[in-house]
């Protein structure tokens, strides 16, 4: 018991507090990439890796990663970045937050992915990030949920059994769709058995980017689309990740 | 007795061999040789097929002597119908399953021929054109146990958590499993496929997607093999900058697993804990890559990122915090007898269930099998920096629990070595053209297992076939082998305690 209570108090207080903290990342962290010297200076950040060879450096065109983590949006096309941040994307009607009051409650389904995306979100529930103080949570059933976060690329096996879990939650219904897969099919695009994000038939809320994206910047894009995140709050993050 | 000519050609970890030195003998010499070799101690690394004519297919098969540290390499032509190699050898089964799916050949006389990963076949000879597998995709055939008060329990594949789809068929008497079957392939995207397309870097990228949680291993495999293709020679540095990403990776994982464990047995302070340390790991990971995961790092002819001396000393002392603050969690957590009763004598496989299957990474260590790429068939820095092998005997949670806190200690040991003594050289050399119509197997003792990349290539010097055997492959079956007789509230902690891989599974 001693020992119990000695461990817990040589932890201190480890969760970020998020929005307002100044979030610093090591110096090679590949958030945002910027885009230079090209006459149409748009990126498209949903099927983006974010791998270090997209920073190129030619005298057509530069593109160089940011630390700026805040990835998300309530469109697809608003994950086209035009060379500057996204922006916040805007939050759900008055009525519907209303109607979740505090809470978020959400049903993950992995529909063809590596489980990258996964462990991330599972992260966001950690003691660092901890979501559940801004009152989202991951629950065991389409019938207790609010909506559900799709991961992967819906491949071929798992296209008939995500929209059964998307018709067993209950209208309204948030659809959430997180990392490169479920925006374009990621890495396997492509391949004939890995499919090409979330289908059509399936409205998407949210669409938060990366592979996979980093637990702050799913934080971000659920804050947002809870409105829960001012401008002010979003500090600048303008530094440039160091190259290989 | 007249020694016969082995039927196997000699070959080490990323040692390749010219594909007309591995002999070629009948179905029938090959299932033999590779039943002996078994019964003899070797065990079987890689089995696979890729179509040879366009009516035929090339079996080849790499068997493994993990205390001489060799390996060897046999093939065959085989039609559309063979005698099943899993008939005299069940280390088999699950690779033929797979060639059954894959090539679309029927392995006669199988125990059990059931789809793996339900898909349609994507290495079948062109002029095949017949039914596409010898099984019905659509129809998995659960086995069923009748009886009064049987009855049957269906899970997933969608999961009451955020987990990996796979499903799950119990059979239960009560609350006692008889027996549990386990049917995946839901995160199948054609991985394999992608690897043999022309386009080697975004084959990288896929190489860094096979399991997301094993970023390091299966890229350092990847590169291991194109490299040995390619007689590209790294330097000592890079070499140590892999090892060191590989331990990292495994820091992460297991020390996730074990606040995983602790949350399923419903001990909150370490499951808090240990899910923070685990950050910690990774987050050293993306100091050194830009990425949680390590994606990025890890490129033919080394890594894409230099450790510079600030950053290695910077690491240093993050590790040595690791440690200090893993120390009392992990005591807290061993030490509580709730959490030991919860542990103990759950989810048993056995060491001869180990030996017969042919199961790797800490479940068959757990069960006092020694058995571990880095000790077995060291390469790279492990052939300098020797991590000695932890076993555990019992087989059971509790084992494979303790094995994964033994080797966090060990890898903290092998990180603080590397750190403070980082060899000289280019962190990256050039990689260039791969060598026409040759064979290499590439080992790598990922957190989970033996990672396993095989590669071939055709008379151009491309990727002509592309094998991914990720330790999950083997070792789903003993997960369905260690439930019968625990209870059906004991399966989230007994699946907790293997943490297989669906997507290194499903490819």
């Amino acid at each position: 018991m001693f020992d119990l209570l000695r461990t817990r108090l040589a932890q201190g207080r480890q969760t970020v507090a998020f929005p307002s903290d100044a979030i610093t990342f090591p110096e090679r962290f590949r958030g945002r990439p910027i885009v230079e010297r090209d006459g149409h200076a748009a990126l498209d950040l949903g099927p983006c890796l974010f791998a270090p060879e997209d920073a190129t450096d030619t005298p057509e065109r530069r593109v160089a990663f940011t630390h700026d983590y805040r990835l998300s949006s309530r469109t697809r096309d608003g994950l086209v970045s035009n060379g500057g941040p996204l922006d916040i994307p805007t939050p759900l009607d008055q009525a519907m937050r209303k109607l979740l009051g505090r809470s978020l409650r959400l049903r993950s389904v992995v529909a063809g992915s590596c489980n990258g995306c996964e462990a991330e979100l599972t992260a966001a529930s950690n003691v660092v990030f901890d979501m559940a103080r801004f009152g989202v949570q991951f629950v065991a059933s389409p019938r207790h949920a609010d909506g559900i976060v799709i991961t992967g690329s819906v491949n071929a096996n798992m296209r008939d059994a995500l929209e059964r879990t998307y018709a067993a939650v209950p209208d309204p219904r948030i659809v959430i769709a997180v990392g490169a897969c479920a925006a374009s099919g990621g890495p396997f695009r492509g391949s004939d058995q890995a499919g090409t994000g979330v289908p059509q038939s399936i409205p998407v809320d949210l669409w938060i980017a990366g592979c996979p994206p980093h637990p702050l910047t799913i934080l971000d894009g659920l804050l947002g689309l809870l409105g829960r995140i001012e401008r002010g709050d979003r500090h600048p993050v303008p530094a440039v990740a160091a190259e290989p | 007795m007249n020694a016969p000519v082995s039927p196997f050609a000699r070959l080490g970890n990323r040692r390749t061999v010219r594909l007309d030195q591995i002999p070629e003998s009948t179905i029938e010499t090959f299932r033999a040789a590779i039943a002996t070799a078994v019964d003899e101690g070797w065990r079987i690394v890689s089995l696979f097929g890729t179509p040879e004519t366009a009516t035929s297919v090339r079996l080849i098969a790499v068997v493994a002597d993990d205390e001489r540290g060799q390996l060897g390499a046999a093939s065959t032509v085989v039609g559309e119908r063979y005698p099943a190699i899993a008939g005299v050898c069940t280390q088999a089964s699950v690779f033929e399953r797979e060639i059954a799916e894959q090539c679309g050949v029927s392995p006669e006389g199988h125990p059990r021929l059931t789809p793996l990963r339900r898909h349609p076949p994507d290495h079948r000879p062109s002029n095949w054109t017949g039914s596409p597998a010898p099984f019905q995709r659509d129809a998995y055939p659960f086995s069923r146990l009748e009886g009064d008060e049987v009855h049957e329990v269906a899970v997933g594949p969608v999961h009451a958590g955020i987990i990996e789809p796979g499903h799950f068929r119990f059979q239960a008497h009560g609350e006692e499993v008889l027996s549990l079957e386990i049917m995946l392939g839901y995160q199948h995207r054609g991985v394999e496929r992608l690897l043999e397309g022309r386009d080697a870097p975004r084959a990288m990228l896929v190489a860094e997607s096979v399991a997301g949680d094993s970023v390091i291993a299966h890229a350092n495999a990847y590169c291991g093999a194109l490299e040995a293709l390619a007689r590209c020679h790294k330097s000592a540095r890079a070499q140590s900058i892999r090892g060191i990403a590989l331990e990292f990776e495994r820091l992460a994982n297991h020390v996730g697993d074990l606040g995983a464990l602790a949350g399923d047995v419903a001990y909150q302070p370490a499951a808090a804990f240990f899910g923070r340390l685990r950050g910690d790991c990774l987050n050293m990971l993306m100091t050194l890559s830009g990425n949680r995961f390590g994606r990025g790092l890890i490129r033919p002819g080394g890594a894409a990122f230099d450790i510079p001396q600030a950053m290695a000393l910077d690491l240093l002392a993050r590790t040595r915090r690791l440690e200090r603050e893993l120390q009392p969690v992990a005591e807290l957590f061993f030490g509580a007898a709730s959490v030991q009763s919860r542990l103990e004598g759950v989810g048993v496989v056995t060491h001869d269930a180990c030996i017969e299957h042919g199961f790797v990474g800490p479940v068959a260590r757990a069960s006092e099998v020694h058995r571990d790429v880095r000790h077995d068939h060291p390469f790279g820095v492990f052939r300098f920096a020797q991590i000695p092998v932890a076993t555990a005997w019992g087989g059971d949670v509790y084992a494979r629990a303790l094995i994964r806190w033994i080797e966090i200690q060990r890898s903290l040991e092998f990180v603080r070595e590397q750190l403070g003594a980082l060899p000289a050289g280019d962190a990256r050399v050039p990689c260039d053209a791969l060598r026409p119509s040759e064979l290499v197997v590439a080992m790598e003792e990922g957190w989970r297992g033996e990672v396993v990349h095989t590669v071939l290539t055709d008379e151009r010097g491309h990727i002509r076939r592309h094998k991914v055997t990720d330790p999950s492959l083997r070792n789903w079956t003993a997960l369905a082998l260690a439930m019968p007789g625990n209870q059906i509230s004991d399966f989230p902690l007994c699946n907790k305690s293997f943490n297989l891989s669906y997507a290194g599974h499903d490819l």
